[in-house]
């Protein structure tokens, strides 16, 4: 009996133990990058590295003002597509329609979700870029926006599932429709979760470079958003695989700025989010 | 029997039983009843629920539905104001009117602004108190002559329930114990006017004083419009119940007067199920 306890105790103890060390490296993964960004970035950032456009190969010095701009330009543009668009698929998937269509959507979203990113950039070029004859910030954000549907779609229905029931029947018993106690009442409930979820859609899209090499390419200068623009990735993916120590240390610095302001975009929303009552479950 | 208001259907009792009963249910005839359902079959796919459920329920009268877990009571009430046609692969036949109108003919909205119900749980919505009661009059349009803080206070006071949260108006409906969620529930639903309140087992997620104070409330609502209620408490039928309707698998046993019902009911199951020989 003793044997069998102690046996139990150290599987006990063995099990917990793993649980931690992996839990550990998750986190910890996090602040390895943090620290090597910082590490090897931080010494090119400087106030001109924000404002200054390029300078051109092995010349030293110079900043990505271009990139930040293009990156937030591309994002936003894919954001204003994507969100609406995916926000309103996941309100269908969670609240219209009988068993059939719902999942075939269902399906296609995920099918669409594991469509390997670069897939995804042939694609836009296909049928944006090719037709147009030039690369676009435009086609750029039409990529990302085709990446941004399906997460937004899939979470929004997880949260809007996730709304109790009784929630929806205490409205419909009021006599508001469907669409009303969907706008007024589920929504409202799920909107942090919704939220959160669409930050970490837009999150993940931003560091997006397979479909923008195809779509928005890069640019050395300010571009319109129908001309080829710079992003954050595709500077840093050009600079990192150049010949010149400079580029790198920049590729390095471009990665840290990209980083942050991912981080800081996530930690705001979600201080907007924090306020406002939640449903208790 | 057909045209008897309160009538049990022929086939209601799984048991053949003699017909000298149906004095007992002259007794809870009314005139003009308010609400009545005609011979009710409901399906879950292809699960039977309801078998020729037929039930009248008398104006200003609180009617409580009993009956073990799973006998159809619940299922019952809420086909009343049609909320089980929200649930997916079901399905109905009959008939149910109020005032005489077939309800399953008319538009769903309008007859659930009329039909009001209060669930198991209290399920305030994610707002504050005002919000809560706010939102029925809101969503109906019934805001145009009256203000909205003239609403949530009469509302509030039906359900006596404004001493306690008049001050807290704004606060999250969450703020506030389970009973007065409940109570407060009971406002929302009152605030849009209804002429039938419909209660799914109300006090069963509340603590006695709790249940206590819901009951006072149903016995003084009557005079403003019809009640029937689901419970799983035969004591609380007892004592708010003017008539009690006995369900089990599925049939209406036997509806009568409560103190009938509890005290020389007509049928052998609604006396074993009180006696507490079953269920």
């Amino acid at each position: 009996m003793t044997s069998r306890n102690s046996r139990r105790n150290a599987v006990n103890n063995l099990m917990l133990t793993l649980c931690g060390v992996c839990a550990f490296l998750t986190v910890s993964t996090l602040f390895l990058i943090l620290g090597y960004l910082v590490y090897h970035g931080a010494k090119s950032l400087n106030p001109n590295f924000f404002v200054q456009l390029p300078l051109g190969e092995g010349q030293s010095g110079g900043g990505i003002a271009n990139s930040i701009l293009g990156s937030a330009e591309i994002v936003a543009l894919a954001t204003l597509i994507g969100l609406p668009v995916g926000f309103f698929a996941g309100v269908y998937l969670a609240e219209f329609g009988g068993k059939t269509l719902p999942f075939i959507v269902r399906y296609t979203a995920d099918l669409l979700n594991g469509i390997p990113s670069i897939v995804i950039g042939i694609f836009a070029w296909t049928v944006v870029v090719v037709p147009m004859h030039h690369f676009s910030a435009l086609a750029g954000a039409l990529a990302l926006s085709v990446m941004l549907i399906p997460i937004t779609a899939r979470s929004t229905e997880q949260f809007l599932l996730d709304v109790p029931r009784s929630l929806r029947e205490g409205a419909l018993a009021l006599g508001a429709n469907k669409w009303r106690t969907i706008a007024t009442v589920i929504v409202p409930a799920a909107r942090k979760g919704i939220m959160t979820g669409m930050i970490l859609g837009v999150a993940r899209i931003s560091g997006e470079t397979a479909p923008l090499l195809f779509t928005s390419l890069s640019n050395q200068y300010w571009s319109g958003i129908n001309e080829p623009t710079a992003s954050l990735p595709v500077t840093i993916f050009n600079y990192a695989t150049s010949a010149y120590e400079d580029w790198h240390q920049l590729a390095w610095a471009a990665g840290l700025v990209l980083l942050a302001l991912v981080l800081l975009a996530n930690i705001a929303a979600r201080m907007v989010i924090s306020r406002g009552a939640s449903v208790p479950r | 029997m057909g045209t008897s208001p309160a009538r049990i259907t022929p086939n209601a009792s799984p048991t053949k039983m003699p017909t000298t009963h149906t004095e007992n249910q002259s007794q809870v005839q009314t005139a003009t009843p308010k609400m009545r359902a005609s011979n009710i079959n409901f399906y879950y796919g292809s699960f039977k629920a309801l078998h020729d459920v037929s039930l009248d329920f008398a104006a200003n009268k609180v009617t409580a539905l009993i009956g073990p877990s799973g006998c159809g009571k619940s299922t019952f009430l809420r086909n009343l104001n049609r909320i089980n046609e929200t649930l997916r692969d079901t399905r109905i036949e009959g008939e149910i009117t109020l005032d005489g109108e077939n309800i399953l003919d008319k538009d769903v909205t309008e007859i659930r602004r009329r039909i009001g119900m209060v669930f198991q749980r209290p399920n305030p919505f994610p707002k504050s108190i005002f919000e809560n009661i706010i939102y029925g009059p809101r969503i109906n349009g019934l805001l145009k002559n009256r203000s909205a803080a003239e609403v949530v206070e009469q509302s509030l006071r039906r359900a006596a329930l404004w001493d306690e949260v008049k001050d807290k108006l704004h606060d999250s409906a969450y703020a506030i114990s389970g009973g007065q969620q409940q109570r407060l529930c009971i406002a929302r639903a009152l605030a849009v006017d209804p002429e039938v309140l419909l209660l799914d087992e109300p006090c069963s997620a509340l603590d006695p004083i709790a249940t206590a104070k819901i009951e006072d409330l149903l016995v003084s609502l009557k005079h403003q419009c019809t009640i029937v209620i689901v419970t799983h408490n035969m004591q609380q039928a007892a004592r708010v119940a003017d008539t009690t309707g006995f369900f089990l698998l599925g049939k209406l046993i036997e509806h009568d007067k409560t103190d009938v019902i509890f005290k020389n009911p007509a049928k052998k199951e609604t006396e074993d199920y009180i006696t507490g020989r079953f269920g």
